[in-house]
């Protein structure tokens, strides 16, 4: 009686400890954009709650349309991130060289930083001091912030819906 | 007696199934385990060796064995994108001044921004920008990655907003379906990655550098001759303007307001021009298109708010 008491025990535990393996860890992805934003809910004109850099970690645990459920790991971040601000592949920030050779032989693994970057930017610059990339920075700031976004479609009469669900 | 064998018989086949189940649990979750190990195992061995540099017969090899080689434009990733968009908004500000009216560019951004959100590419590694420039051509350009430029001339083919948003969601498209990086011709994007192949060493240096800032400058001046020049071909303006009606249905916006704006430019574009006349299909034959999937142009009385942040933002335009 004891032993399968135990064992109706050992059963409960491991089958709660595979519930939430599953449902935390359904599938891992990288953030590929600068600044990736989480939010309360899937849609744009929610609540942000967290945000993320490029080459992050994130792990998938539901999916709705376009929308990943999302934790950030080794964080308590998390929340609904677009699929398109997420890549597959395992971002390798300062990759070396082995990362170099494992990148020649698999699609799963990008590199920051490499091919067309900044420092070509720079090289670029220095070749061509009459191409003046003020404005491309001025430009870069000019972002609307969520609030300006949810008044600007509150206001206006419009919605989000489609890419943006 | 009976009452006890039975019971005894209950208990007995409970603690069977017990086992059974906990031995299928057990498989299921250790063999998930076990995929997850593997991929911890080949992390950590990439995370292992972080310097270092390939030889030259290595960098051969990747070169040759053409896996490091891009196949398409597609090949690129976000980040590369985006270095390229910037440059190639560099070159697009080299042409035009841009126009210093703050609230202006607030307002365009707020609704470029907004009508990103409604794209198929709403996210992209440094986002959606727009900038006014201060040129009385007909003119708008769309760089990779989301750097997005309208002259004062071609927002005075706009009479509401949701004529606006159909300038920006046409370009938005443009984005979208990346026709900036299809422009670049494939010979470039084979050197381009076959030389991110043959770096190795964390930073790229003397020869291979030249070597890549050199394709990245061809890359550059493929994308601009294209966008100042030559155009896109139909089939890609055709496509931008079915992502803009999508974008603009999606976003609550009128589509016919697209069909608008471009009457009003068919009737300020001067034949022979530098601008849209000389990049764009006529706006007849986009209408023609377009009408295709809209159905005939009906005009829409346009509503308030919009027309009134509309005025204020560009009403001197």
């Amino acid at each position: 009686m004891r032993k399968l008491k135990i064992d109706v025990f050992v059963f409960f535990l491991i089958f709660l400890t595979g519930a939430v393996a599953f449902a935390v860890v359904h599938k891992m992805m990288s953030v590929q954009v600068k600044n990736g934003q989480i939010r309360t809910s899937p849609t744009f004109l929610s609540k942000i709650v967290a945000r993320v850099s490029y080459g992050d970690q994130v792990g998938v645990s539901e999916e709705k349309g376009e929308w990943f459920k999302v934790a950030v790991t080794g964080s308590r971040k998390a929340g609904w991130m677009h699929s398109t601000s997420l890549s597959p592949k395992r971002i390798v920030l300062k990759p070396g060289a082995e990362d170099v050779r494992q990148a020649a032989d698999s699609d799963e693994i990008a590199l920051a930083g490499k091919g067309f970057s900044q420092q070509v930017e720079n090289e670029f610059r220095q070749r061509n001091p009459n191409i003046d990339f003020t404005w491309v920075d001025k430009m870069e700031k000019m972002t609307a912030t969520q609030a300006q976004i949810q008044k600007f479609v509150k206001d206006g009469g419009l919605f989000l819906e489609g890419g943006g669900i | 007696m009976k009452t006890y064998n039975g019971r005894r018989f209950f208990l007995k086949t409970s603690e069977r199934v017990c086992h059974g189940l906990l031995a299928l649990l057990l498989t299921v979750v250790l063999g998930y385990g076990c995929e997850t190990l593997d991929s911890v195992t080949s992390l950590g061995k990439t995370f292992a060796v972080q310097s270092g540099v390939v030889t030259d017969s290595q960098a051969q090899s990747i070169i040759e064995s053409g896996k490091a080689v891009a196949k398409t434009f597609e090949d690129f990733t976000p980040e590369q994108e985006y270095y390229i968009g910037r440059t190639v908004g560099a070159m697009v500000l080299s042409r035009y001044e841009p126009y210093r009216n703050k609230r202006a560019n607030i307002y365009l951004n707020v609704l470029g921004q907004t009508l990103a959100r409604a794209s198929d590419l709403p996210e992209t590694f440094g986002g959606y920008h727009f900038l006014i420039q201060d040129s009385d051509e007909i003119n708008a350009f769309a760089a990779p990655g989301g750097l997005i430029f309208v002259t004062r001339g071609m927002l005075r083919c706009c009479t509401t907003e949701d004529s606006v948003a159909a300038v920006l969601a046409h370009e938005i498209g443009h984005v979208q379906h990346k026709h900036g990086l299809q422009a670049i011709k494939k010979s470039r994007i084979t050197s381009a990655l076959t030389t991110i192949g043959a770096e190795g060493a964390k930073q790229l240096g003397g020869e291979n550098l030249a070597r890549i800032t050199q394709t990245f400058e061809n890359a550059i001046s493929d994308i601009t001759q294209t966008l100042i020049n030559n155009g896109y071909s139909r089939s890609f303006e055709a496509q931008a303007d079915a992502a803009a009606i999508m974008i603009m249905e999606r976003a609550g916006y009128e589509p016919n307001a697209l069909m608008a704006m471009l009457h009003v430019m068919k009737g300020k574009l001067k034949p022979g021009g530098i601008d849209f006349a000389k990049t764009h299909p006529s706006p007849e034959r986009r209408i023609t298109w377009i009408r295709k999937r809209i159905g005939q142009f009906k005009s829409v009385k346009p509503h308030t708010i919009r027309q009134s942040r509309f005025s204020n933002a560009l009403g001197g335009i």
